[in-house]
């Protein structure tokens, strides 16, 4: 079983559309939306959900009320503002400490000095995860909540749990739309890869950016593959972009022309290749011929 | 006044946006600041050209083990959620970047061998591009935290001038902590199924705060009306359309601005930093039924289960 | 000498994990013996930080070698640290433990 990754630097580039593609391309795969801040993929694929989990993403501090005397030490050493005293000064048993968990960052510092242990961190709900069906595969994707860390975690979980089904049902594939940037959420969705392709745009951007990308590829030792998607928008930056490529060590997959179906096909809830027969479609197929050379997949089955 | 350049998910033209609005507004000759909050990949600059004349480093503390006074009890260890300070076989090791400077072990430590120190994490730069100034601040890499960069850079903002925040992109905790305590949110979006659901996220986080939005469409031709009913339904004001012009990508995928190499977009961005600025000044937008958060289905839900 | 095998299971005959910091679980096997220890990745629930947790786990059971599928910058810098080697493997436990050497 092979499994690859799709990632972008930055966000935005059409990583998400061309993975949609892929997914109708693909031949006995999994696919993972590892880009749980902002899950699109489900746009297009219209999963059925068929099990969904609840996401521990970290910890809380939690006030006993009751137990809590008021004495302040917790408000006075949180550094992060997050535990305010209520209640009217005079009544003791209404006085009383409560955390904003919005702002709790799960230290624990409160716990430690609280001198009656009426303090206590807690595990929280910070997002879920679902396990689908779509018309081509099983998709494996999650939602981290509005303003939480996405520290890797919940990616890391995403993955697991799509190559856990894969080896169950005997995939050949684990197909992974990645996270935007290049820190802890992009690494855990690299881990255990077998190839990288990198989406880029051809703005000044995105050639600061595709360094750094590459970079990370290169660290990891995983054989990446580039693609630069609406190349005829500059010409120029894309040559740049495949020179520096070339440099890196970073194999061109091919060039995919700004093409305003791309909107089309979204807008009918269709991958590009569903939707259209052009050039576009044509682009997207060689790419993905190319990447199935790479990972050495049977393709004796072509999608229609 | 501090507004706030932000949207659900990176790509939709939030740096366009703020670095031509700040631009616009300073050719109008009024004092102007942008601040490009996203530390992790800041990108405004290649707009502007800058020359940064004040570079400063930012740091914040980290846990320093006085080798002398430790006697490898790992009780650090054992109190830190967040693996920065870890116990191999007795011996005590501290991975700064995963600090968030609590004080914790420092506090935990029976020998007291732990001191806090600061610790570099990024840095501040400032520039003038002709009467516009310019901050941003830009995040180590392999650094986890943007937050107390994000917070320093904030610091900077001119009381006097109208201040342009260009938030990094997504609702996580570097947008939330870039956009709160703003006077107004512009969310940059672009009319497709993609671009509602991560308006849809962005509204929904801007909301917690209880600030002010507006709606920025960008490629505003290209798509269908579900954003625009999303704004409608929302009573959230559209600020400004821009539409799919091919000329508009190429001119930004070259670093240029808008505004001088597509003189008939000066009136909209004029129009916009008009509009951007009165909405700004008006009472905050009532609270309104905003689409149920996922944090309130997911309490619902186990709500459900107990 | 003891191996710290990052694992996708709780026998010699599971696969070695690809990820390390938050792998499932936990073989320490006696290279010699081939006897081992095993127990759930508490790193594994952290929200970050789990790299360096994770190699607290398996050197504080007296490991000297980790085995894993690849390593994340900050597990490589925790094993650096503590002095111990990785090595990098795939398929069963077993067969990685016995390519590891004395």
């Amino acid at each position: 079983m092979k499994q690859m990754t799709v990632i972008s630097g930055k966000g935005g580039t059409g990583k998400t559309s061309l993975t949609a593609s892929f997914a109708a391309l693909a031949h006995n795969a999994i696919v993972a939306d590892c880009d749980v801040d902002a899950p699109d993929l489900a746009l297009v694929l219209a999963p059925r959900v068929e099990k969904q989990s609840p996401f521990v993403g970290g910890k809380v501090a939690r006030v006993d009320a009751g137990r809590c005397t008021g004495c302040g030490l917790c408000v006075e050493s949180c550094r992060f503002e997050a535990t305010a005293l209520h209640g009217p000064p005079g009544d003791a048993a209404e006085h009383t400490c409560a955390v904003d968990p919005h702002s709790c960052e799960g230290c624990g510092v409160c716990v430690q000095l609280c001198p009656v242990e009426a303090c206590r961190l807690e595990p929280t709900v910070t997002g879920e995860w679902f396990i689908s069906q779509t018309r081509f595969s099983p998709l494996v994707h999650a939602q981290l909540g509005v303003g939480q860390d996405n520290s890797g975690k919940l990616v890391s979980c995403v993955r697991q749990e799509a190559r856990a089904l894969a080896e169950r049902e005997e995939r050949d594939l684990v197909l992974c739309d990645g996270p935007p940037g290049i820190g802890c959420p992009v690494i855990a969705s690299l881990s255990g890869v077998d190839l990288l392709l990198i989406v880029v745009e051809p703005t000044v951007s995105a050639l600061h950016d595709f360094e750094r990308v590459a970079d990370l590829a290169r660290h990891f030792q995983i054989p990446a593959l580039v693609c630069i998607n609406k190349h005829d928008l500059n010409e120029t930056v894309a040559a740049e972009i495949e020179k520096r490529a070339d440099r890196l060590g970073v194999e061109r997959a091919g060039r995919i022309p700004y093409d305003e179906a791309v909107v089309g096909a979204q807008l009918h809830r269709r991958t590009v290749v569903e939707h259209t027969n052009g050039p576009l479609s044509a682009a997207i197929r060689n790419i993905w011929q190319r990447i199935e050379q790479r990972l050495d997949l049977a393709s004796e089955h072509r999608a229609p | 006044m501090v507004i706030a350049i932000a949207s659900g998910k990176g790509g939709t033209g939030k740096t366009t946006m703020a670095v031509n609005v700040a631009v616009t507004v300073t050719r109008q000759g009024r004092p102007v600041q942008l601040l490009d909050c996203d530390v992790e990949e800041p990108n405004a600059h290649l707009f502007l050209d800058p020359r940064f004349d004040e570079v400063e480093e930012v740091t914040v503390t980290g846990p320093r083990v006085d080798l002398q006074r430790c006697d490898g009890c790992g009780e650090c260890a054992r109190r830190c959620e967040f693996g920065a300070i870890v116990a191999l076989g007795g011996e005590i090791s501290v991975f700064p970047e995963l600090c968030h400077s609590c004080g914790g072990c420092a506090l935990a430590c029976p020998q007291r061998a732990i001191t806090e120190e600061p610790r570099t994490i990024g840095t501040l730069e400032q520039a003038r591009v002709g009467e516009l100034a310019f901050a941003r601040g830009v995040l180590n890499v392999g650094e986890a935290r943007a937050v107390p960069l994000i917070a320093a850079l904030k610091n900077r903002a001119d009381g006097d001038a109208l201040v342009l925040l260009d938030a990094p992109p997504g609702t996580g905790c570097p947008m939330m902590a870039a956009v709160r305590d703003c006077h107004f949110v512009c969310l940059v979006t672009e009319p497709t199924p993609f671009g509602l659901h991560d308006l849809t996220m962005a509204v929904d986080a801007v909301r917690t705060l209880h600030l002010p939005l507006g709606v920025v469409i960008n490629r505003a031709d290209l798509g269908d009306e579900e954003v625009r009913r999303f704004c409608q339904q929302q009573q959230i004001p559209i600020l400004m359309e821009l539409p799919c012009d091919r000329r508009i990508a190429e001119v930004c995928s070259r670093g240029r601005l808008i505004v001088d190499e597509l003189p008939e977009y000066q009136e909209a961005f004029r129009d916009l930093a008009e509009r951007i600025v009165q909405e700004a000044g008006r009472a905050p937008a009532p609270g309104g039924a905003a689409p149920a958060g996922l944090r309130d289905r997911i309490v619902e839900q186990l709500r459900h289960e107990a | 000498m003891k191996i710290g095998v990052a694992a996708m299971g709780e026998s010699l005959d599971a696969d070695v994990s690809d990820q390390f910091a938050r792998c499932p679980f936990f073989l320490i096997v006696d290279s010699q013996s081939m006897g081992f220890e095993s127990f759930a990745n508490p790193a594994a629930a952290m929200p970050g930080g789990a790299g360096p947790a994770a190699v607290q786990e398996i050197v504080n059971r007296g490991a000297r070698v980790a085995v894993a599928g690849r390593l994340g910058p900050k597990a490589e810098q925790a094993l650096q640290a503590a002095g111990l080697r990785f090595v990098a493997a795939s398929g069963r436990i077993r067969d990685a433990v016995a390519a590891c050497g004395a």
